[in-house]
């Protein structure tokens, strides 16, 4: 856990986001306080404290005095919306990129993009 | 907590140990060294942080430590600790002192005494001292309070040597190789208690460890001593910063390593793993990561031994 390259802070606030993303953290779930987060995880308090106060300020959390850290609303709304925008210059484009050197011709790709939706929609 | 978290200063702090003194045929005396522990010395610790203290043996760890907790004194410099802005040389002074909680290998037990008197010297001198603390660790410690120390096993009584450094609460507190003699799990339980009661009762805690790779997360600041020198102090963010490693085809490991500098190479058939010195900045990381190439954390463990390592500069 938390073995990517980026601090440990970067690397929590995505397992949020991205457990946000996915639905299994809810809009307005209350999500663990920084102890239990340190103690289950093993790491510093201010690690987890900082990971926090970062997706709060993006509005991913929002604090309630004296209750804790809850998911707010519209998060994943606001995830998504950020995922998708970075999707082809972050996922796509460096695939593309890869394809380029592997001589792979876009019309290829784009066949295989094609088939694959066209499998998808079959298997479905 | 009565009183707000200590932080520490050394200024090129010099300790000497085991002096001896000889007389020359022409009948001056001359005074031998015999071990220099540290050698110009100079560090901050931050107050409310958990800094972890790595260095190996005979680095100047416990002498640094120490120093701090008055239990040495410097040959020169300076050594100042207590709360921020109002810090104060520690050497015979009550005020820094009933502030400050080392807890050595040995426990600091009365060796003639149940475990049971040693805890009621400490809860009356400790300000903070926190009964319940104490008694809900022993418990899962499984510490036999009515034994002498000499009774328990050598992981008991460093058991018992941190259920008093949590339990002391002190604005200081430093824990030096606490864990020597704890098994796993006694080991793992004390770092969860320490976490959770750090996270309830903010204070500034040392902990100086071997096991690196146990305990680096616990800590927000790192200060790797060696050879009587600071060979670096900053944030564990910081220290992760310095290297980073690269796994995937030879080819793609190459061209992303490009000219860095490589502290560990690995090679099984076709794939090379890499350890180098630097990060990737994310244009990298994004095009490493679309090459197939995994790029992973290096573990403070491995920098620490690159850094003091045999074959160091």
């Amino acid at each position: 856990m938390f073995d990517g390259p980026e601090p440990i802070y970067i690397q929590i606030a995505q397992m949020i986001r991205a457990q946000v993303l996915a639905g299994e953290l809810k809009e307005e779930e209350q999500v663990m306080s920084t102890t239990q987060f340190a103690t289950t995880f093993r790491i510093n308090p201010a690690t987890a404290q900082k990971a926090f106060a970062g997706l709060v300020e993006e509005g991913v959390l929002y604090k309630r005095r004296g209750l804790g850290m809850f998911v707010a609303p519209q998060a994943r709304e606001r995830l998504l919306e950020d995922h998708r925008r970075r999707y082809f210059e972050e996922v796509l484009a460096p695939a593309l990129q890869q394809a380029d050197i592997l001589g792979i011709s876009t019309d290829d790709v784009v066949a295989y993009v094609l088939g694959a939706r066209k499998r998808t929609t079959e298997e479905s | 907590m009565t009183t707000a978290p200590f932080g520490a200063r050394l200024d090129d702090v010099v300790v000497h140990f085991g002096r001896s003194h000889r007389v020359l045929p022409n009948g001056t005396m001359v005074r031998d060294d015999a071990s220099t522990a540290l050698d110009g010395a100079t560090l901050a610790i931050r107050p409310g942080v958990i800094t972890g203290v790595l260095g190996r043996n005979g680095a100047g760890k416990t002498t640094m430590l120490s120093l701090l907790a008055a239990f040495t004194r410097p040959t020169s410099g300076t050594v100042l600790v207590g709360p921020e802005g109002e810090e104060e040389d520690p050497w015979e002074n009550p005020w820094v002192t009933s502030g400050t909680q080392l807890v050595r290998e040995s426990g600091d037990l009365m060796t003639d005494e149940k475990v049971s008197t040693s805890l009621k010297y400490y809860a009356d001198m400790r300000p903070d001292w926190s009964a319940e603390t104490a008694e809900r660790l022993l418990d899962l410690f499984e510490v036999d309070v009515r034994k002498n120390p000499s009774a328990l096993s050598r992981g008991k009584r460093s058991a018992v040597g941190a259920t008093i450094g949590l339990a002391t609460r002190a604005p200081l507190t430093i824990f030096d190789e606490v864990y020597l003699g704890m098994d796993a799990p006694t080991r793992y339980a004390f770092y969860d208690e320490l976490l959770a009661d750090y996270a309830e009762h903010p204070r500034t805690i040392l902990l100086s460890s071997h096991l690196v790779e146990e305990v680096e997360r616990l800590f927000e600041d790192v200060v790797v001593i060696d050879r009587g020198r600071v060979l670096l102090a900053e944030s564990a963010d910081q220290m992760r910063a310095r290297g980073f490693s690269l796994t995937g085809s030879k080819d793609a490991v190459e061209r992303i390593a490009g000219e860095r500098r490589v502290l560990h190479r690995q090679q099984l058939g076709a794939t090379v793993q890499v350890t180098l010195e630097g990060m990737l900045d994310d244009d990298e990381l994004t095009a490493a990561r679309g090459a197939g190439v995994e790029v992973g954390a290096v573990p403070v463990q491995d920098l620490f031994v690159r850094l003091t390592g045999p074959g160091r500069s």
